[in-house]
């Protein structure tokens, strides 16, 4: 097991430098010289003070050179300062990446409480109404686009009936230790959010239980004269559990990508929607250190991902 | 209706060039039979048919039916509700008096040829570069392998935003970017199955003929991985129209005044209190496309792979 942690971690090096050459490479080819932004509106400065500026920015050095000195001080954590609020950017971000994880663990958790069980059941009840309608929201649920559910249902929830709130994290004036009025405002992005993952999960649970409930040890365990509902929760669904862990990568990357959007729809504080803005700003620094932040984190979820399937599934060592 | 003679009875020549005769039935013949029978599939390819059909007679419908053009604006009929009277209010104006009807049929347009073309994009390059990394192996494989991990980990949509932020791309150039960022998904199941097939024993004979390594790649192993790309082609298309619709949204990806399904709902924060209609509909167009398009990847699948019949 050790040997494959490892194996597995040597492995992430070269991914990282790869996120880390695609962040770098895609601001640095960008239209525009970053010394004319940055100089923009002063008007005593000369031809010579910009030559020299892109001198002790190290702008004048190739390309390659460049990077190496960009990577060694994003491994200080430096990613220079953001041209809007002048201030660290990756501090700027740190500030609002508690946010993120708050909906995206909500979110998360919802998927697994809603999907899992929803799969479970259409597979019990195959061939029946409930079967075939959970199916169909299966579809459904990845066919819908997030950012208009998400218009839809503030206009239901909060602009016809005002019951939740549309936008942010809290109300103007609450305490933040307010946790109804929290519950109130995470509710409906969570559940956009989220929507995605319990269709996957309930699409992925029902084939997995019918498949589990087929094999040879399920039907001995029927002859043992076990009670249905042990054979179902005690024998059957632990090893319908296994994709669950799998699908987790996807169903990661999904709530990061969508997280963007829906914290843009319900103007939730997070690092979606401060990458978005800061994209429109044309504020580099941050987009770089959102970017590598987000993958960063893909990479290492990915890799606990992969430690989890293989101590769950002891098959999966030997591959 | 067996014969009660008692000797078996040889078919006669003729009747037996008859039975030899019969047009044998492929995979994609016997997949066409299925599919034909399949409702639920064959109303998704209906109502795909009959958006795309509207969507390109939207100069036709939006002249003699509705009297509108896209871009036109009317400040004294402002946010109307649905009507039948005048045609163009159909679905009701928006905050500047344009018809929402034809600007969804012009949207239509847009949303649907980035979908396909982007969609055409990421299939040539995915399967491309998966056929090639699954039957070279090796380095090659290895190279592939890093540089789609490393695509994969970064979210798509924040490359996509970065993207469209810095350059400001026009609707053709924001169908490549999202065809070339689509395209590791459908080449990592190319090389999955690549590496399966190149053990196979056609292969080897064909590499016994002497038969070259491109040879085999394009006349032995695609025609066998071709059905199944087919289904992940359906798919991919819903999700690059979703995500193309998301960036409109955002107002990163097809600008106004060119209308596409998404950037109709740019402004709907500000408007949706008085005129929740205008909410709703571009979303549906939106839904219930990709609703069919991956109703006809799942149909695909069971009619293509006799495999996964059995599972569902």
């Amino acid at each position: 097991m050790r040997n494959f942690i490892l194996r597995r971690l040597v492995y992430a090096i070269p991914t990282l430098i790869g996120i880390s050459i695609i962040t770098f490479v895609i601001v640095r080819m960008a239209p525009g010289d970053p010394i004319r932004l940055f100089t923009f509106g002063q008007r005593d400065i000369t031809g010579e003070d910009i030559e020299r500026l892109r001198h002790v920015y190290g702008l004048d050095k190739p390309l390659p050179f460049q990077y190496v000195d960009w990577m060694i001080s994003v491994l200080q954590l430096n990613f220079g300062q953001s041209f809007i609020y002048h201030q660290d950017a990756f501090q700027l971000l740190l500030t609002r990446v508690p946010n993120t994880l708050q909906l995206a663990v909500v979110a998360l958790v919802l998927q697994l409480l809603i999907g899992v069980p929803l799969g479970v059941i259409a597979a019990l009840k195959r061939g029946s109404w409930i079967d075939g309608a959970i199916r169909v929201f299966g579809v459904a649920g990845h066919a819908i686009p997030q950012f208009w559910l998400g218009l839809v249902l503030i206009i239901v929830f909060a602009v016809q009936l005002h019951l939740l709130p549309s936008q942010g994290m809290l109300t103007v004036g609450k305490d933040v230790w307010d946790v109804a009025d929290r519950v109130k405002h995470i509710l409906l992005p969570a559940f956009v959010l989220s929507l995605t993952g319990i269709a996957n999960y309930s699409r992925i649970l029902r084939t997995e239980t019918l498949d589990v409930l087929g094999q040879d040890f399920v039907r001995t365990a029927h002859a043992k004269g076990l009670h249905e509902r042990t054979v179902v929760f005690v024998h059957a669904l632990r090893n319908a559990l296994i994709p669950v862990v799998t699908a987790l990568g996807g169903i990661l990357a999904a709530l990061v990508g969508g997280a963007l959007v829906v914290e843009q729809v319900f103007s939730w504080p997070g690092v979606g929607q401060f990458t978005f803005q800061a994209a429109i700003a044309k504020d580099y620094p941050i987009v770089q250190a959102a970017t590598l932040f987000v993958s960063v984190l893909l990479v290492i979820s990915y890799l606990l991902r992969d430690i989890a399937y293989a101590l769950v599934d002891p098959r999966i060592k030997a591959a | 209706m067996a014969t009660s003679t008692a000797t078996i009875r040889v078919p006669t020549a003729a009747e037996q060039a008859a039975i030899l005769l019969r047009p044998p039935r492929s995979l994609w013949s016997n997949a066409w039979y299925k599919l034909r029978h399949d409702r639920l599939t064959m109303l998704a390819f209906g109502v795909l048919i009959l958006f795309a059909l509207l969507s390109a007679g939207a100069d036709l419908f939006s002249q003699n039916i509705f009297h509108y053009t896209f871009e036109k604006q009317d400040l004294l009929n402002t946010y109307q509700k649905p009507t039948l009277d005048p045609p163009a209010f159909l679905l009701g104006s928006d905050e500047i008096g344009r018809s929402q009807v034809v600007r969804l049929l012009y949207g239509g347009r847009v949303s649907l040829m980035v979908g396909f073309v982007a969609a055409l994009v990421n299939l040539t390059v995915g399967v491309a570069v998966g056929v090639t990394a699954g039957y070279m192996r090796g380095r090659v494989d290895d190279l592939f392998t890093w540089f789609v991990t490393t695509l994969n980990s970064i979210p798509t949509i924040f490359l996509l935003l970065i993207f469209a932020a810095i350059w400001e791309p026009g609707p053709g150039q924001l169908t490549v970017v999202i065809g070339l960022l689509f395209w590791t998904g459908i080449s990592l199941f190319c090389r999955g199955q690549t590496f399966a097939l190149r053990e196979r024993e056609f292969v080897i004979a064909a590499k016994t003929i002497g038969a070259r390594d491109a040879r085999i790649m394009f006349r032995h192993i695609l025609p066998n991985i071709l059905p199944l790309i087919f289904v992940l082609a359906a798919i991919d298309i819903g999700a690059i129209i979703l995500t193309e619709s998301a960036l409109s949204y955002l107002g990163l990806g097809i600008l106004p005044p060119t209308p596409s399904w998404g950037n109709l709902l740019t402004n709907a924060t500000t408007y949706f209190v008085r005129a929740w209609w205008l909410v709703v509909s571009p979303g549906v167009m939106i839904f219930l496309t990709v609703l069919c398009l991956y109703l006809i990847g799942d149909g695909l699948r069971d009619a293509l792979d006799p495999r996964l019949k059995a599972e569902s």
